[in-house]
């Protein structure tokens, strides 16, 4: 019964989707309050409908309702209880409808907190939201519905695949939607700034705070896939450049690129055309992900069971909605022109360079995610774009990035002297040929890492330079407490973005390896530990058997630094084997073993890495997102000054 | 500045970014593009010694080797088969009669060196470029999917 509801709630929700989609536009453009009202209301409706359908689907797999065919595609009843939770959203269907859960969710909290905008944009706002969800929930109920019923009752599930048992499983796809799905406000924002015909400052500030909690929720989602895809699939690599990766990291570059140029339409009311393009090209990305991930085109664990209608069905809705957008981006941008001049060297000036180096960043990665997948529809030849490509192409356009980064904040809007920022950053550049020398001690980083190092350095001193320079002096305190959130977030994005890259680089080009072939008692010596294979022994988990080894690492001094214990696991009621990566880190660095086939009499063959800086790189993500959260909590600040300033003006007049 | 400059000077930038990534796609793909061959591929099109490729197909059943790490074993598209041999770990779900795709080069002796060796993460998939060498060499049976 419950599975019913949850289908019904979901057609509800279509109508007061299709409704919201039509009504408050229409009401917008004849000055109908009322009517634009109605738009917060049916936001609200539409994510009690969802969150009820999902709340049902929750319940079908918690309770391991085998009827419905979802739970028994992708459940079992012996799966601990969490995961059984989870794997609401461990495929298609599921996924789909958190997907449209965060959807609505983001409707609801533009039409509460939109408050400070007129009404006639709230109202254009929500009604393009609801055009996005109107797409969704028809892709939904027409092709891929959660609440279908089996006609014959299975004995027991499918079960998950068991790489999915996880707890990544727990937050990786919900945070990654929030962040694909949250790109879908910059998205209406633009269309309804499109349909109005003008952008403000104003739009830039309504609009600014929807993209850093997008882009945030996309980067700790990028970063806890990575840490996923590390520690689970047990290569000792955090990045692959597969097409479904490439697919989150093009909104995150899109979005990126986003944030810095809304704020020169927030500041300087220039840029504006190009930042509605990038408002559309970031949630136009999200969507080429949906479709690359769930079309069938791909093989992989995050490619869900094929159909082709479905494919066809999201390039459907991506041709419209881009199509849509693009002609009436077409038809309006031209008139919106003009904004305020600026020289070549200024605050603008660098965030224009950002911006362009972001988006060919951009259009390289999208050529070589989509290239072999037009060459083989066209001339059915296969061809594979890997890490070489991406390592060739991303990494020149993102060097110079980092370069620029350090000297942007310390330019003036409009007009700067570049020798006046560059005087400013001799400590940065101390540091830099510190960090040069020291990488080159090392050796073997090539002229890339070496270089990567410096700019890490350079980065980071740049940064905390520039953020000490606006509050040190005479008052120190109170200028510190004066500081706009955006600056605090800007500074601790772009400290995250160098802290990310050190361990990126540092990983990369210092990672040491071993395979052997070790029976109890072996021991390997690498990067200045002594691992020793102790013993392997067979354990049991709740719904899996396991081989598990204990290695223990030793220092140079003979000291015990830690044991770990990897696992292969066999999972009886899938068929599978998976292997349990163990990680000790110092934060420095990671300790990683990884257990394979083997027997007592032939020895395990053992994989081991000592992986330099890899923390460093969920550190560091975690310190860009909590930025960008931030920066976006910095427009209450802004507007409650404002307030209080108007009070005394008041009580005056 | 006027208009009409900034409007120049962005243009030269964003002509300037272009080809600079141009440039580097092009150098890229040239060097990184890997094909894909199946065995019956590989005995119809010649491939240089030494060229990065990917070579797929079904494991054949009693064919894999082990000697410590070292593993050779035979990829077979049911027409055609290639020698393989690869040091190191294998995945989880390699087996005899699975369907994988490797990444690596010929050696002179007609030896693939396998430098990856994929299999999918599910076994319910066939690689897709496996299943269409299958159907290429006529020896595609659907149940073998499963």
């Amino acid at each position: 019964m419950t599975v019913e509801t949850g289908h019904f709630a979901l057609i509800v929700a279509l109508i007061l989707a299709t409704v919201q989609a039509t009504v408050p536009l229409w009401a917008a453009r004849r000055g109908n309050h009322d009517l634009m009202i109605l738009a917060r209301h049916t936001a609200w409706g539409q994510l009690i409908c969802v969150a009820l359908a999902f709340c049902a689907l929750i319940y079908a797999f918690a309770r391991s309702d085998f009827s419905v065919a979802v739970v028994a595609m992708n459940s079992h009843s012996a799966k601990p209880f969490l995961y059984k939770l989870a794997a609401t959203w461990g495929h298609h269907e599921g996924s789909l409808l958190l997907w449209i859960l965060i959807l609505v969710v983001f409707g609801a909290l533009v039409a509460t907190f939109g408050r400070g905008m007129p009404e006639p944009m709230r109202a254009r706002v929500l009604a393009v939201q609801a055009m996005v969800a109107v797409g969704f929930l028809l892709f939904t109920l027409l092709t891929s519905n959660p609440f279908d019923r089996l006609d014959q009752l299975p004995l027991d599930g499918n079960s998950l695949n068991p790489l999915l048992q996880d707890p990544g499983l727990v937050f990786h796809p919900p945070l990654l939607y929030f962040g694909y799905v949250g790109l879908s406000t910059a998205f209406s924002f633009a269309v309804a700034a499109l349909i109005e015909g003008r952008v403000t400052p104003d739009w830039a500030r309504w609009t600014r705070p929807w993209v850093l909690i997008a882009w945030a929720g996309l980067t700790l989602g990028i970063a806890l896939g990575s840490w996923w895809a590390y520690y689970e699939l047990g290569w000792g690599g955090f990045w692959f450049w597969d097409p479904v990766e490439n697919a989150s990291f093009m909104p995150w570059l899109a979005a990126t690129a986003l944030l810095h140029c809304i704020s020169v339409v927030a500041k300087r009311d220039s840029f504006k055309g190009w930042t509605l393009m990038l408002a559309i090209l970031a949630f136009s990305l999200s969507l080429l992900g949906t479709f690359i991930v769930r079309s069938g085109l791909l093989t992989s664990v995050h490619a869900f069971a094929t159909d082709p209608a479905r494919g066809v069905f999201i390039l459907a809705l991506l041709g419209i909605a881009v199509g849509g957008a693009f002609l009436l981006f077409a038809i309006r941008a031209p008139s919106m022109e003009g904004g305020n001049g600026f020289a070549p060297v200024s605050r603008e000036g660098a965030l224009l360079l950002n911006n362009l180096l972001l988006a060919t960043a951009t259009a390289t990665v999208l050529l070589g995610t989509m290239y072999p997948l037009v060459l083989e529809a066209v001339t059915g030849e296969k061809v594979s774009v890997g890490p070489p490509y991406f390592n060739a192409t991303f990494v020149p356009l993102m060097l110079p990035m980092l370069a620029i980064m350090a000297v942007g904040p310390l330019l003036a809007w409009r007009q700067a002297k570049l020798l006046s920022a560059l005087k400013q950053l001799w400590l940065a550049a101390i540091a830099a040929a510190a960090l040069i020398a020291v990488s080159i001690w090392i050796g073997e980083a090539g002229v890339a890492g070496v270089i990567a190092m410096g700019l890490v350095a350079w980065l980071a001193i740049g940064t905390i330079y520039a953020w000490v320079r606006r509050w040190w002096g005479p008052g120190a305190l109170r200028r510190l407490a004066g500081l706009p959130m955006e600056v605090h977030g800007m500074s601790l994005a772009h400290l995250g973005i160098a802290i990310v890259v050190a361990g990126i680089t540092a990983t990369s080009v210092w990672q040491s390896e071993a395979v052997r072939l070790m029976k109890t008692g072996d021991q390997v010596d690498m990067a200045g530990y002594s691992w020793t294979l102790d013993r392997v022994y067979d354990t049991l988990g709740p719904n899996y058997q396991a081989v598990r080894g204990e290695i223990s690492i030793h220092n140079a001094d003979g000291q015990k630094v830690a044991i770990l214990y990897p696992e292969r696991r066999f999972y009886p009621d899938s068929q599978q084997n998976t292997t349990e990566a163990a990680i000790h880190t110092n934060w420095m660095a990671d300790l990683y073993g990884v257990l394979g086939e083997g027997s007592p009499r032939d020895g395990w063959a053992v994989r081991l890495y000592h992986n330099p800086l890899v923390p460093w790189m969920w550190i560091g993500s975690a310190i860009m997102a909590l930025g960008g959260l931030v920066s976006a909590s910095g427009r209450v600040r802004a507007r409650r000054t404002r307030a209080r300033a108007a009070e005394p003006a008041n009580a005056a007049a | 500045m006027k208009p009409k400059h900034r409007r120049l000077y962005v243009v030269a930038l964003a002509l300037l970014a272009l080809g600079t990534a141009a440039a580097l796609v092009l150098n890229a793909f040239e060097d990184n593009l890997v094909f894909f061959y199946s065995p019956t591929d590989l005995e119809q099109k010649p491939v240089a010694i030494g060229q990065a490729i990917r070579v797929g197909g079904l494991v054949e059943e009693g064919s894999v080797v082990k000697s410590g790490i070292d593993v050779r074993f035979t990829i077979t598209d049911g027409a055609r088969t290639v020698p393989v041999a690869y040091t190191g770990v294998l995945p989880d779900l390699f087996r005899e009669g699975q369907g994988i795709v490797s990444f690596g080069r010929l050696s002179p002796d007609g030896t693939f060196r396998a430098e990856e060796v994929l299999a999918k993460h599910d076994e319910n998939y066939m690689p897709k470029e496996v299943a269409d060498a299958l159907k290429a060499a006529g020896e595609w049976k659907p149940d073998t999917t499963q």
